[in-house]
């Protein structure tokens, strides 16, 4: 029965890490860059939602839409000022200028917002049956995991039935080519992070209602672990980022749970670890061999 | 000598130049003219900058993306301490003390490198980065499990994976003394770091970096970066370079560390985190990729560069993440190269020369 | 282009494994045997049954229409691909389960055909990369810089330069090797391969992207380096006129097969050849 509660809020953290590492891995896919500013993106989404509700006491599901409309936009601004100018540069520039911007966009939280925790009310209001609570599932958990499998079976549709989604698909295995037929290749970047930052949005929502923390630094960690679970799947593939996630979660809540709670996270960097030696491009990743 | 390669030009005017701003700030110091903040942050900087030109040694010159080098300074820095303090009565002598532990930290740095650059060399690219990331972190964590103590029996260490143990379970002599306290880390450490100490650990740095880059091992991990392939073709074994340039880096960065933790008080894991490593690589790739005086000067000026925005108080971190995203764009942009290279003429120059 | 160069070329006589070597090779054992060589790429059988040897001092040319699997025959030799059948002798000692590196210490250098130089390294560098096994102090010894690291040194530096006179290249010594112009590119790489001391040379499309009186100054040369260094070379190359020129033997590949290996005479007559590059005749 313990077993079936950790299970449970392991499903749930690792749902919230999946939609996290969505975003990760379809920026990759496409822009070949680590945006280590996702993290937080999905600080600023759960603060706007914060906001939205507390100050403004907008209904919880405007207030999500509007954390989305936010990141969507601050996402969209990210790339064309900060990562479009440097797209010929090495991978290397791109990754110190993604660290600046998270730094901005921590600091720039910590001066709107202030440095003090604030406690974020569950967007979540509605109570399961007595007999699923006993299970030790939360209604936060259920939503979660459900928004998660929406978000991938939406997006697996779009990425690969609509023309965006094609003209997604296509700039990621040859920008060059993709251009010569006739896509816009900034135009197509730019629609990527609009998508990505959204989910990031929901992803912060959700994480805040599950774990009610929200301060500059909230987004940073969890980044860094969807980051983990989006290269333990497979870098630029949207199923091994589903699947790196789930696992990744389920992993740190059973090691918080039965092994050490200090070292869950070690945990969690070690099987990724042993994964990677394994399979060197991750569980779903595909493999390109260096032409001679 | 005028015939002189470009190359000993170059690392010589290095050494000189770290020399001469060590007499001049060793002067100021010992005739009380720097504020105690400037006076403090001395040691810090050796500290940072043997990082820097480590790390470089890493990402520049062996092409590998690493982003876990503050583990090694971790490593390095908690090995020196329960050094230092354990040693305290057998080598009454503060310098040799300070050699002996700056060694061990390396050593302890050297012994985790192995560790982990066996297994991780294997990757390629972004894998290889964030299973350096993946190592940091873990690393933090077990140091944050580590209870250390000494007395007249010796060292006593003990891991608190259950996280339910604390020093008392060492039961050490009244004698005794704890040297690291689990997550409070190390704890009443002897300060014996100094910044000439710093500066002979740079200049040993240099010459250990900059004579490895010309020599035959420093071209065949350049080799190895510029094509994988081809490096084979010659003959070169790739795992053995990597990872001399990956532990060669590792123990630099575990005697950084070392002086380090010997310059405070006390002294917690996460002190070396995984933005203490994107901070030393920030300063690698302003620096320049394999230049290794510019990230001695980019170590500098960024390491003082939240102390000088003081007066923007409460935006000052906001101020730098904004110098740093400029600075990139400014220098990684063509257009915005090209319009610097017609303003500064020989700007132009000096970046043929990376 | 069609006067003959016979100086150069021994007379060629057949081998029981149906192969052809120089007649003045026969006493020695042969630099290179391979037999029934073939890797598979899933399902598709790149190379098959790919039967050679070459002499210790032959110059030899690898044809056959573009996909034939030439390049892939240069990287089983050099086991940038592991075979997946067969077996390759070099000097009559088996290769099997070694790796690129251990390759070239037992005597096999290469080009390639998108060239591969240290492009952030100078041109001297790149021939010093080449005598890394030449030099002989250790890594500590060179960060303290021992009398043996300068005297090493030294002696590495007046060799690379002997190399780069070769092609004439020796005031490119301090130019950045990505800088060079595409030929002095191609040349450079052969003097790295050279710098390893080999025993065989495997040359993929040396002329390639070369005026004709390059390539002439080239097969000048290669000729030459064989005849200093007393070294086999194996050419890949689409200049007829280079192979044909100086190729002793030449093996034609088709669809990862050898259709023949004979003299330049021999293969310019022969329908097989013929068929493969052009088509059966109606």
């Amino acid at each position: 029965m313990v077993f079936f509660t950790y299970l449970i809020s392991g499903i749930s953290l690792g749902s919230v890490y999946a939609i996290i590492a969505l975003g990760y891995t379809m920026v990759y896919g496409i822009a070949k860059m680590l945006n280590f500013a996702h993290g937080d993106v999905i600080m600023v989404g759960g603060y706007v939602c914060y906001i939205a509700l507390n100050s403004l006491g907008l209904p919880a599901v405007l207030a999500v839409l509007l954390s989305m409309l936010a990141c969507t936009v601050l996402g969209v601004v990210i790339e064309g000022l900060a990562y479009r100018p440097l797209r010929q540069a090495g991978s290397l520039a791109v990754l110190i200028t993604a660290i600046g911007v998270s730094y901005f966009l921590q600091n720039a939280a910590q001066l709107i917002w202030g440095a003090t925790p604030k406690n974020f009310i569950s967007v979540v209001h509605f109570n399961l049956p007595a007999g699923l609570m006993r299970l030790g599932l939360s209604s936060e958990a259920l939503i979660t995991v459900l928004v998660c499998i929406i978000i991938m079976a939406v997006l697996t549709a779009f990425v690969n039935h609509s023309k965006l989604g094609k003209a997604m698909r296509a700039c990621s295995e040859d920008k060059g080519a993709a251009q010569l037929m006739g896509i816009n290749v900034n135009r197509t970047i730019s629609m990527t992070f609009a998508i990505g930052s959204a989910l990031a949005a929901i992803a912060g929502v959700l994480l805040c209602s599950s774990y009610p923390v929200l301060q500059p630094t909230t987004g940073s960690m969890p980044g860094i672990k969807a980051f983990t679970a989006a290269v333990f799947g497979g870098i630029g593939s949207i199923p091994g980022a589903f699947i790196g996630g789930l696992l990744l979660g389920i992993i740190e809540s059973l090691a918080k749970a039965y092994i050490s709670t200090t070292l869950a996270n070690s945990i969690v960097f070690a099987v990724l670890i042993v994964i990677l030696l394994v399979k060197p491009t991750g569980l779903l990743g595909k493999y390109a061999p260096e032409k001679v | 000598m005028k015939n002189l390669k470009k190359t000993t030009k170059v690392d010589l005017a290095t050494y000189i130049g770290v020399t001469v701003a060590f007499l001049i700030m060793y002067a100021l110091q010992t005739g009380g003219h720097l504020t105690s903040s400037i006076s403090g942050q001395l040691v810090p900087i050796c500290c940072f900058i043997v990082m820097a030109v480590s790390l470089n040694l890493v990402v520049g010159i062996s092409g590998e993306l690493s982003l876990g080098h503050a583990g090694f300074m971790s490593v390095g820095a908690f090995g020196g301490i329960i050094a230092a303090q354990s040693l305290a009565e057998t080598i009454p002598s503060t310098p040799l003390r300070l050699v002996v532990a700056l060694a061990v930290g390396a050593l302890c740095a050297v012994v985790v490198g192995f560790v982990v650059g066996v297994p991780v060399l294997r990757l390629r690219g972004d894998y290889l980065a964030i299973v350096t990331l993946a190592f940091g972190q873990i690393i933090k964590d077990l140091i944050n499990c580590l209870l250390v103590g000494y007395d007249s029996h010796g060292l006593h260490i003990m891991f608190n994976i259950s996280g339910l143990k604390s020093i008392n379970d060492l039961h050490l002599e009244e004698t005794g003394k704890a040297i690291i306290k689990g997550a409070q880390g190390a704890v009443g450490v002897t300060k014996i770091s100094s910044f000439p100490a710093g500066f002979i650990l740079v200049m040993l740095t240099l010459v250990i970096v900059l004579n490895l880059i010309r020599s035959r091992t420093g071209r065949a991990i350049m080799a190895i970066r510029d094509n994988r392939i081809a490096a084979e073709s010659v003959g070169l074994n790739i795992t053995k370079y990597k990872l001399m340039a990956f532990v060669i880096s590792a123990a630099l960065a575990g005697a950084a560390g070392a002086l380090y933790g010997l310059n405070y008080g006390s002294l917690v894991a996460s002190r070396f985190d995984f933005n203490t490593s994107i901070l030393v690589l920030v300063y690698v790739v302003l620096g320049g990729l394999g230049n290794i005086w510019g990230s001695i000067i980019a170590t500098v000026v960024l390491y003082m560069l939240p102390e000088a925005l003081r007066q923007f108080s409460d935006y000052r971190m906001l101020v730098y993440a904004i110098v740093l995203i400029l600075v990139m764009l400014a220098t990684n942009n063509d257009q915005l190269k090209a319009l610097l290279g017609k303003i500064i003429p020989h700007r132009k120059e000096a970046a043929g020369n990376e | 282009m069609n006067e003959k160069r016979p100086s150069h070329k021994g007379k060629m006589v057949p081998l029981p494994t149906n192969s052809i070597i120089p007649e003045r090779d026969l006493a020695v054992t042969p630099i290179l045997e391979c037999r029934h060589l073939g890797i598979d790429f899933g399902g598709l059988r790149a190379v098959d049954d790919f039967n050679l040897t070459i002499g210790r001092t032959e110059i030899a040319g690898l044809i056959g229409p573009n996909g034939a699997g030439k390049t892939t025959v240069f990287n089983l030799l050099t086991k940038v691909y592991q075979p997946t059948r067969g077996t390759i002798l070099l000097d009559g000692v088996d290769t099997a389960g070694k790796t690129t590196a251990q390759i070239n210490h037992m005597g096999v250098a290469r080009t390639f055909q998108n060239i591969r130089l240290f492009g952030n390294m100078s041109v001297m560098e790149n021939i010093l990369v080449g005598l890394h096994g030449e030099m002989n102090y250790s890594t500590l010894s060179g960060v303290l810089r021992l009398p043996s690291f300068f005297r090493s040194e030294r002696i590495a530096r007046e060799r690379a330069m002997e190399l780069l006179s070769i092609f004439n290249m020796e005031d490119t010594a301090e130019a950045l090797a990505g800088s060079l112009p595409y030929g002095a590119q191609r040349r450079l790489e052969i003097l790295r391969a050279l710098a390893t001391n080999p025993s065989l040379l495997l040359l993929d499309e040396p002329a390639a992207g070369m005026n004709p009186s390059e390539t002439a100054e080239l097969m000048e040369n290669i000729v030459k380096i064989r005849d200093t260094f007393h070294i086999a070379v194996m050419l890949i190359e689409h200049d007829m006129n280079l192979v044909m020129g100086i190729c002793e033997g030449i093996c034609v590949l088709n669809f990862g097969q050898v259709i023949a290996k004979g003299t330049a005479e021999d293969i310019q007559s022969n329908p097989v050849v013929i068929e493969a590059y052009l088509g059966k005749q109606q």
